[in-house]
């Protein structure tokens, strides 16, 4: 066993084994729950048209992505930036590889290429998003990983430095994918201009302060010096074929030109076997672990913050960034007890004020209803006395005419009377 | 030389000399006054950093007459704005003096943003020609005026393998009609022979369909032996080409070539690259020839336009002061 020193728990102390248990197995546990489960990786290249790209990929992974019939972006002439994905799966001892390849042809090709960058940032940013929600979501038994866990980012072979375009680009990319800078068509160095060309190019990221993607120190003595050596090499050049050429009767990829071979595995030609073994045969698993907490963990930190600081008054939420997510709902919570609270009083408020006035209203209308009553009342007595009048005047009148009409009936009863008389006395002559 | 003899006409119009007169030594006399004068060449190479520009016209003149042999750093840094940078040189070979002036154009193609990088270099072109011209105009004019007018732009393209770029064909098609371009395929030993035939005339027929007219032009060949040679070499344009100014050992010579792991490429072997193809056709066969189109044509172009501008001609700037003299 190997004996570790002292770490920060103490507490945990080492005991020797008295028989095998077997939890040694484990690794193999895990292995072969891994090739059962296949793996995914999301390569992106990027870079201008016409450096190789599609005949690099086709190298790396021996297959014929980019065929005849199926050219690469780079013989499709785009007017704008464009990010395509193309997935293959590649199986080769029992285990399996989804591999995604993200092109983006167009790239840097116009004469203005101010934010080009802006599709490839959209494309990682969306698949990061994708990943976020389904992680937060209730059911999550499949989750793709669809991120992207490597940049390949091409350098034309110039031999001066870096162009402004190379730097901008870097430099907006640097925090949320991994980027390796590649030195495309090395074949067009010689060694000298390869190491200036490449020392002017690590100058330059330094300069810039771009986070390239660092191969991480393991513990073994070995294998660090292994990457102390492709350090030095970074970035690395490299040289793509699928074409096989026959040099000293063995068969190997290469560039044939009229002055010689230019084999594409052999490393004191270029960089490709380097690239290769440290893609795909050690770092790939690193590549997707530090895409998963470094890149993918920023991403989200960023856009959970933002979103927790919508509902709240952007000033007072200045440097809360850091504060951890409970504390921040308690805070939420007192401050939304709050504002239900001084909404209850205000609307209190509100209900006082209208009830005083609806009484008030109330009232005025009753006395003006008082005012309405007395005058009618009035009017009432005034018509009635009117007509007290009228119906005395009326009853004298009655009265009058009656006694007249007695006076008359009187008199015709005399004048009938003395007719009769006057008949009797016979009066008649 | 026999004393001057008098020729007789015959019916057909022409004469016959009856003796030898002595007119083809005038071609004597002029070699002998060009090899006094000597004459002005100027070249300007255009292209966007790291393709080889300086190399090449190092090369091409099998001297240090770039601008980056002049002194300046090799990894100086690239300018915000496309720059003229001109240096001049007399070189001499056989008795002849040659003024060259090579004009580089730093900065071209190199922002991001490349928008309208071609206009500090049409300005260039026209103020040498608006020079040329005030000096033509004036009234007491100076025994030899200095040439500094721009006779031959190379274009550098970039070995893709695949297209144009758009850049490249807004360039030539801006400048083709004021200054003799010559499109060369630059760092060819990036490419493979079949590459390098592909890309050709993938490039040549890109050419045609934007209605590039490179130099030599079609329409100023004068006659059927030079619309021959011309075709030919039309055929052959854009050279690939590789520059160098290293030289090494192969099978006993010394080359200039550029020494790689798994061979070293011969820069003036026609088997390698078209180097060789391209300095005789500028330098050995069409030098005069690219001079005599700048004078003629291109200037006579410029010079039309302005006279024909404002009926007169009158001063560009109002810093000018000199009299107008028409």
């Amino acid at each position: 066993m190997i004996e570790r020193p002292e770490t920060a728990v103490p507490s945990i102390a080492q005991r020797n084994l008295e028989g095998y248990v077997g939890f040694a197995n484990l690794p193999n546990q895990v292995y072969r729950k891994s090739v059962k489960r296949g793996f995914e990786f999301t390569l992106m290249v990027v870079g201008e048209s016409g450096l190789g790209k599609s005949t690099l990929i086709n190298s790396l992974f021996l297959t014929d992505l980019y065929s005849k019939d199926y050219p690469g972006p780079s013989q499709r002439i785009k007017k704008t930036v464009q990010v395509e994905q193309s997935k293959v799966l590649i199986k080769e001892g029992g285990v399996q590889l989804t591999l995604t390849i993200v092109d983006t042809p167009g790239f840097g090709d116009a004469v203005d290429n101010s934010n080009c960058w802006q599709p490839v940032i959209n494309y990682i940013d969306s698949k990061c998003e994708d990943f976020l929600n389904a992680e937060s979501r209730v059911n999550r038994r499949s989750m793709p990983d669809n991120r992207v866990h490597c940049c390949l980012y091409f350098i034309a072979p110039s031999g001066h430095g870096l162009k402004p375009l190379d730097i901008e680009f870097m430099k907006r990319l640097h925090d949320k994918v991994n980027v390796i800078p590649l030195i495309a068509k090395a074949d067009t160095l010689t060694p000298e201009e390869c190491q200036l060309f490449k020392k002017q190019i690590m100058k330059e990221i330094q300069e810039h302060k771009i986070k390239i993607y660092e191969f991480p120190d393991t513990e073994d003595d070995d294998d660090n010096k292994l990457i102390r050596k492709i350090k030095e090499k970074m970035p690395l050049a490299v040289v793509g074929s699928n074409v096989v050429i026959e040099v000293n009767g063995k068969k190997v990829r290469g560039r044939q030109y009229p002055w010689g071979v230019a084999e594409v595995e052999n490393g004191e030609h270029c960089d490709f076997t380097v690239l290769r073994n440290m893609l795909i045969r050690t770092h790939m698993q690193d590549l997707k672990d530090v895409t998963n907490n470094v890149h993918y963990e920023n991403y989200r930190s960023k856009k959970l913050a933002a979103v927790t600081c919508n509902g709240v008054d952007t000033s007072k939420t200045k440097g809360q960034l850091t504060k951890s997510p409970l504390a921040q709902m308690e805070e939420e919570r007192r401050e939304h007890v709050m504002k239900m609270k001084k909404m209850e009083a205000e609307m209190e408020q509100v209900f006082e004020m209208k009830v005083k006035e609806k009484k008030q209203k109330l009232k005025d209308s009753e006395a003006e209803l008082e005012r309405r009553h007395e005058q009618m009342k009035r009017n009432l007595e005034a018509q009635y006395k009117e007509l007290e009048e009228k119906r005395r005047v009326f009853e004298e009148e009655k009265a009058n005419w009656e006694a007249q009409q007695r006076i008359l009936e009187q008199q015709k009863l005399d004048a009938s009377k003395t007719m009769e008389k006057n008949k009797k006395k016979g009066k008649i002559f | 030389h026999s004393p001057l003899v008098f020729s007789s006409h015959n019916s057909s119009g022409g004469s016959t000399l009856l003796g030898y007169i002595g007119i083809d030594t005038i071609i004597e006399q002029m070699r002998k006054k060009t090899m006094k004068t000597g004459f002005d060449f100027n070249i300007m190479v255009v292209g966007h950093s790291g393709l080889g520009k300086s190399t090449l016209v190092n090369t091409l003149f099998k001297s240090h007459v770039s601008r980056k042999s002049a002194g300046w750093a090799r990894d100086e840094k690239i300018p915000k704005t496309v720059e003229i940078k001109a240096v001049s040189h007399v070189i001499e070979e056989g008795g002849v003096k040659m003024k060259l002036t090579v004009v580089d154009t730093p900065g071209f193609g190199d922002q991001i943003n490349n928008d309208n990088c071609w206009e500090p270099i049409s300005k260039y072109i026209n103020e040498q020609y608006e020079k040329f011209l005030k000096e033509e105009v004036n009234i007491t004019r100076k025994k030899r005026i200095p040439d500094t007018r721009v006779h031959c732009c190379i274009y550098f393209i970039s070995p893709t393998g695949h297209f144009l770029r758009q850049l490249d064909t807004e360039f030539m098609k801006r400048l083709s009609h004021s200054v003799n371009i010559i499109p060369v395929i630059a760092k060819a030993d990036t490419m493979t022979l079949e590459e390098r035939q592909e890309f050709k005339q993938r490039v040549r027929k890109e050419l045609e369909v934007s209605g590039i007219e490179f130099y030599p032009q079609k329409e100023f060949d004068e006659d059927m032996e030079d619309k021959s040679d011309n075709d030919k070499i039309r055929e052959a344009m854009p050279f690939a080409v590789v520059g160098s100014d290293k030289e090494y050992q192969v099978n006993g010579k010394r080359v200039l070539g550029r020494k790689t792991a798994w061979g070293i490429v011969e820069v003036e072997n026609p088997n390698h690259c078209e180097f060789a193809q391209l300095r005789d056709f500028l330098i050995r066969s069409h030098l005069q020839d690219l001079k005599e189109v700048t004078h003629n044509i291109h200037y006579e172009t410029y010079r039309a336009k302005r006279l024909n501008e404002n009926g007169g001609l009158h001063p560009i700037s109002s810093s000018d002061t000199q009299e107008s003299n028409l």
